[in-house]
């Protein structure tokens, strides 16, 4: 057999470090992604007219970013290549040992003998009544506007949510000139003090954390840990008006903003690795099904891994090591000379990680309790405005008691975003109201495509 | 025909604000008719919220939007060409002299009862 075909879902850091390992084993890999330019959400590049240095743009990541751009350019050169690289390409189907993609409205299928999906992760989203106004966004679209558009998404921001991300995307709004009206996060501080042994894995990234918050609160940013969301304010016409919440006193406060930046840390996007019918196991810490896979990132099909955010969420560095491991893995699934002391070094570097990773879901958990509080009227799923009132409806009056049947019956899961900001949500709200456990509500199927295609798309022969 | 509104008084006239990169070429499009100027380099949601305040009606019927996670996964931003093709504003670049609608083609009949 000549060369293994490999093909590598996703241009973020997992995708290029397994690119680079791969081409260093003189591999020639195939790299598909969605995104114009590679660097995937965290090191998203901005567009070629843009001026903003490293720095300025990525903060502490500046060094980590600029050399992950740097090899990935390195690996596209100047005239061939060593990958062949397929950008604004959208990966949405896999079957029969072929990925399908879609690109400028042509469809094709590319067969591989290896696949690795680093396909990342989206934020995670609990919703709050109001949360459909126009003005709220996702703390991942704000951080995008800022990084790649120098936008901000509004005149007077809130940050609500929980997690590492909602302080660093806080702190670069303040550093951009953007007016922050506060950030308001739904877990308790004594949580973090508790998570504090997992946390020191990684002293730098910690010492970096804590320097955010103070920054933060130097700008006279209200911080407010273990918050209670009630109720984004605002109307169907000019959208948010402001933010209503109980403070850790039971207190209920307002603050007055234009612009919501929404989220509670990150959910892998699995759609491809289950479409590739890979074997999903619930992981009780996050409250989520995610892909079973080996360290290294072997899925339970032959010729399929995962590595990066979108096995499980460890960050830019976590994901640049998966990368890696994965390439390391698919080498030696098909015989090519690896050698351990990497492989073993890698490993112990993402133990690490992985370590690091427990404390944040210990120090910023998902805030589970808020499903099954959240008042009727509130809408559960944004693309078609389905309440938790009829999603509860669909389980006590119809017995839809599985996120699938309910999905079918009130439609939950089944707009135009497929689940991705209502699926974990939908998922809780069911369980509370059947009575039963989170796991026993199941998990949304992946559907080809995974993203919508329009229907001018074409066959390519 | 439910087009995006002119701001109210007190709102500023754009949801968006932009906080540098401002030296760019200037870009000239249409949104609903009304001409308006974007910057080089722009998405076309970024044009369009520097512009106005919302991006579509949605057609369910619960507010104006204004999209929601910006890297191609919710699909809240879908707006359309006066031609009828439709393009998620948060990964399409603008160009000179697009016309955009805001409001989805096909649901204008729908709302003729």
């Amino acid at each position: 057999m000549g060369q293994p075909r490999v093909i590598i879902v996703g241009a973020g850091p997992a995708g290029v470090r397994c690119a680079e390992t791969l081409v260093a084993a003189g591999l020639r890999p195939t790299v598909v992604d969605e995104n114009r330019r590679d660097g995937g959400q965290i090191y998203r590049r901005q567009p070629d007219n843009f001026t903003r240095p490293y720095a300025k743009l990525y903060g502490t990541e500046a060094a980590g970013a600029q050399a992950l751009h740097e090899s990935f350019d390195a690996l596209c050169g100047k005239s061939g290549g060593k990958i062949d690289y397929l950008p604004e390409t959208l990966a949405w189907n896999i079957a029969d040992g072929e990925l399908h993609v879609t690109h400028n409205q042509r469809t094709r299928s590319l067969p591989y003998d290896a696949l690795v999906i680093c396909s990342g992760a989206t934020d995670r989203l609990m919703p709050v009544k109001g949360w459909h106004y126009a003005g709220t966004y996702s703390l991942g679209a704000s951080q995008i506007a800022l990084k790649s558009q120098a936008c901000a998404i509004g005149r007077q921001i809130v940050f609500m949510g929980t997690g590492p991300l909602l302080y660093l995307v806080a702190s670069q709004y303040v550093k951009a000139g953007a007016r922050v009206a506060a950030v308001l996060d739904t877990s308790p501080f004594m949580r973090r003090v508790a998570a504090l042994p997992k946390l020191l894995a990684r002293p730098a990234v910690l010492r970096n954390g804590l320097a955010l918050v103070m920054g933060l609160k130097r700008a006279g940013v209200p911080v407010l840990t273990g918050i209670t969301p009630i109720e984004i304010k605002g109307s169907p016409e000019t959208g948010v008006q402001g933010v209503v919440i109980r403070d850790n006193r039971g207190n209920e406060r307002s603050f007055e903003c234009d612009a919501v930046a929404m989220g509670y840390h990150l959910r892998p996007e699995t759609q491809l690795a289950d479409l590739a019918r890979c074997a999903f196991r619930f992981d009780h810490e996050t409250r989520q099904w995610l892909p079973e896979t080996g360290e290294d990132g072997r899925t339970s099909v032959p010729g399929v891994y995962l590595a990066g955010d979108g096995m499980r969420v460890l960050g830019a560095d976590g994901a640049e090591i998966g990368g890696r491991l994965a390439a390391l893995a698919v080498l030696k699934d098909f015989k090519c000379p690896v050698s351990d002391d990497e492989l073993f070094a890698l490993r112990a570097r993402q133990a690490g990680m992985e370590r690091f990773r427990r404390g944040l879901v210990q120090a910023f958990p998902w805030p589970a309790q808020q499903a099954a509080q959240l008042p009727d009227e509130a809408i559960v799923c944004r693309c078609e405005a389905i309440t938790a009132g009829e999603l509860r409806r669909t389980v006590c009056d119809k017995g839809a008691q599985e996120a699938n049947r309910a999905k079918a019956l009130c439609r939950v899961g089944m707009g135009r975003c497929q689940g991705r900001y209502c699926g974990n949500a939908g998922a809780e709200v069911i369980a509370h109201a059947a009575g039963v456990p989170l796991e026993q509500v199941g998990r949304l199927r992946g559907q080809a495509p995974v993203k919508p295609l329009p229907i001018a798309v074409s066959e390519e022969k | 025909m439910m087009n995006i509104s002119r701001p109210k008084p007190g709102l500023s006239s754009s949801r968006f604000a932009r906080l540098a990169e401002t030296e760019r070429p200037a870009v000239c499009i249409v949104i609903d008719g009304r001409p308006a100027e974007a910057l080089a380099g722009d998405t076309l949601m970024v044009a369009i919220l520097n512009n106005a305040r919302e991006l579509r009606e949605s057609e369910f019927g619960d507010a104006r939007r204004a999209g929601f996670c910006l890297m191609g996964a919710c699909q809240d931003c879908w707006v359309w060409t006066v031609d009828g093709a439709r393009l998620r504003a948060c990964t399409t670049v603008v160009e000179e002299g697009m016309q955009i609608v805001t409001t989805q083609p096909g649901a204008a009949w729908a709302n003729l009862v």
